[in-house]
C-alpha cells in the first residue's frame, strides 16, 4: 500500500518534470481557474464571512447579555440557543436549514440558508467570548458609570463594551477566521463560493490536487490578511494599557 | 441637606447598619471613621445607592428616597444626581483620558454640549492641578493625579453632596497630601461633604463633625475636638488609642 503510493506520487512528480506537456497543461489549468476561484471568493466567500460575522456579533451580544441579565428566562434561553448550535455540527445545522426546512415549507435560497447558518453559528460561540470579556470589566467601572448618573444601557454602550472589546479581539479573531474556512462548507448546500467553484473545474479536468491546493492556498492568504489586521486592531486598543 | 432616618441595610442575615440617623447641614464636612468592618463604607454606598439599603429614608436637598419598597429606575436615577462619589481605587475609565473622563457625564448624561462640557472639565482640571495632565490616559497618571481626575469627574456633575470613601487609602504617603489638600480646598469653599477616611489629621483640620461609627451603628458624634480630645464613648477611645498605638511604633 505504502509503495503503491510512494509510486502513484513518484509518477505525478515524474510527469511534471519530464513531460514539458503535461506542466504546461498544469499551469494553464492553474491559471484559468484563478479567475473563476476568485471570483468565488468575491461573490460568496467574503461576503459570506463579513455578512454572517456582523450579524453573529450582535446575536453574541445579545445572546451574552441574556446570559447575565437577572432575568432568568433569558438565561435559560441563551443556555439553550449555545448548548444546541455548539452540540450539533455545522454541516448537520446547514442540511437543516437547507434541505431540512423545504419539507414543512419553510425554502430558502443557497445563500440565504448559508447566512442563517453561519450567523446562528458565530452568535452561538462569539457569545461566550463577549460574556467573558464583559465580566472580565472591574465591578468598579460598572459603579462609577452609575455614579456619574448613566443607565445601565449608557454604562455597557460607552464604558464596558469598549473595554471588553479589546479584550475580546484575540479570541473573536479565532472566531472569525474560522469562519472563513467554515463558509466552504456551503458548497454542501449549492452556493458557489470558493470552494465549490474549486469542486467543479476539477470535476470537468480531473486535476483535483491542483485545484483544491489552490483553493487552499487562496483560503491561507486571505487569513493570513485577517492576522495582519487583528494585530493593527491590537495595537490600536492597546494605546490605554501600560506597556509595563 | 442631608437627613437621614433609621437607614437599615443587610447582605442576607448579616445586619451591616442598624438604624443611622444623620442630619448634615448644606456646607458642612462630615468625617466617618471607624474600624473596618464598622459600616461606615457601606453607609456612604448607600447615600450613592450604589447599595440598596433595607429600610429607612434618605432625602438630599429634598429629594427623599424611601426604601421600605423597590424604587423604580428613575427615581434611583434622580436620587442619585444629587450626589457623586470619590472611590478609594479611583476608578476612573482607562480607556478615556483624564480630560474625556471628566467630561463623560456631562455629555452623556446630561447632554451638554460637547464645546461646553470640554471648558468646564478643563476648568476642573486645572482647578485640581492637572492642566498638564488633560490628555493622559489613566495608566499615564500616578495615583495622586488619578484620583485628583477622580474629583473632578465627580464635580463636573455640580452635585449638592460630595461623598469620599477613603479617598487617600490606596495611594503611597507622599502621595495622599496633593489629594487632600484639593479635598480641603473645596470644603472651604462650602461644599457638603461626607468622607471615610483614615486620615485623623484630615478630620481634626477640616471636619465641621466628626462621626464615630462601630458595628453599624453611630457610636458617637461631635466635633474634631470633642471626637479626639474628649471622647465619651469606651469603643471610641480604644479605637483612638490604637489608632495613636500605630502612629507611634
Amino acid at each position: 500500500m505504502k509503495f503503491h503510493r510512494n509510486g502513484l506520487a513518484k509518477m505525478y512528480l515524474n510527469s511534471i518534470f519530464t513531460n514539458p506537456e503535461r506542466l504546461e497543461r498544469l499551469l494553464d489549468i492553474a491559471q484559468s481557474s484563478f479567475l473563476p476561484l476568485l471570483e468565488g471568493a468575491i461573490q460568496y466567500t467574503i461576503p459570506l464571512t463579513l455578512i454572517s460575522f456582523t450579524i453573529g456579533l450582535i446575536l453574541a451580544t445579545l445572546t451574552a447579555l441574556a446570559r447575565i441579565s437577572t432575568v432568568k428566562f433569558f438565561q435559560i434561553i441563551a443556555r439553550i440557543y449555545v448548548s444546541i448550535i455548539r452540540g450539533t455540527p455545522l454541516l448537520v445545522q446547514l442540511s437543516i436549514l437547507f434541505y431540512g426546512l423545504p419539507t414543512v415549507g419553510i425554502t430558502l435560497e443557497p445563500f440565504t440558508a448559508a447566512i442563517l447558518g453561519f450567523s446562528l453559528n458565530v452568535g452561538a460561540y462569539a457569545s461566550e467570548v463577549i460574556r467573558a470579556a464583559i465580566l472580565s470589566i472591574p465591578k468598579g467601572q460598572w459603579e462609577a458609570a452609575n455614579t456619574i448618573g448613566m443607565s445601565y444601557s449608557q454604562a455597557l454602550k460607552r464604558i464596558i463594551l469598549p473595554q471588553a472589546s479589546r479584550v475580546s479581539i484575540p479570541p473573536l479573531s479565532n472566531t472569525f477566521i474560522s469562519l472563513v474556512k467554515d463558509t466552504s462548507l456551503a458548497s454542501f448546500i449549492l452556493v458557489t463560493e470558493m470552494f465549490r467553484r474549486a469542486q467543479e473545474i476539477a470535476a470537468f479536468n480531473y486535476e483535483f490536487l491542483l485545484l483544491y491546493s489552490q483553493a487552499g492556498l487562496l483560503y491561507w492568504i486571505f487569513c493570513f490578511l485577517l492576522s495582519l489586521v487583528q494585530g493593527r486592531l491590537e495595537n490600536r486598543f492597546d494605546r490605554y494599557v501600560s506597556k509595563a | 441637606m442631608i437627613a437621614i432616618n433609621n437607614l437599615h441595610k443587610s447582605f442576607g442575615d448579616l445586619e451591616v447598619l442598624k438604624g443611622i440617623d444623620l442630619n448634615v447641614e448644606k456646607g458642612q464636612a462630615v468625617v466617618v471613621i471607624g474600624p473596618s468592618g464598622s459600616g461606615k463604607t457601606t453607609f456612604l454606598r448607600c447615600l450613592n445607592i450604589l447599595e440598596t439599603p433595607t429600610a429607612g429614608t434618605v432625602a438630599i436637598d429634598g429629594h427623599m428616597a424611601d426604601f421600605s419598597k423597590p424604587l423604580p429606575k428613575k427615581q434611583i436615577m434622580g436620587f442619585r444626581k444629587q450626589s457623586a462619589m470619590v472611590f478609594q481605587h479611583y476608578n476612573l475609565f482607562p480607556h478615556m483620558t483624564a480630560l474625556e473622563n471628566v467630561m463623560e457625564g456631562p455629555v452623556t448624561v446630561q447632554k451638554i454640549d460637547r464645546a461646553e462640557a470640554r471648558a468646564k472639565a478643563e476648568e476642573l482640571l486645572t482647578k485640581v492641578g492637572l492642566k498638564e495632565k488633560m490628555n493622559e490616559y489613566p495608566f499615564q497618571l500616578s495615583g495622586g493625579q488619578q484620583q485628583r481626575v477622580g474629583i473632578a469627574r465627580a464635580l463636573a456633575l455640580e452635585p449638592k453632596v460630595m461623598l469620599f470613601d477613603e479617598p487617600t487609602s490606596a495611594l503611597d504617603p507622599e502621595l495622599v497630601g496633593e489629594v487632600l489638600q484639593v479635598m480641603k480646598e473645596l470644603a472651604l469653599e462650602g461644599m457638603t461633604m461626607v468622607v471615610v477616611t483614615h486620615e485623623m489629621r484630615f478630620a481634626k483640620g477640616v471636619a465641621d463633625e466628626v462621626l464615630f461609627m462601630d458595628a453599624g451603628r453611630i457610636i458617637e458624634r461631635g466635633t474634631p475636638q470633642e471626637i479626639f480630645d474628649h471622647p465619651k464613648e469606651e469603643r471610641t477611645k480604644q479605637f483612638l488609642n490604637l489608632i495613636q498605638n500605630a502612629d507611634t511604633i
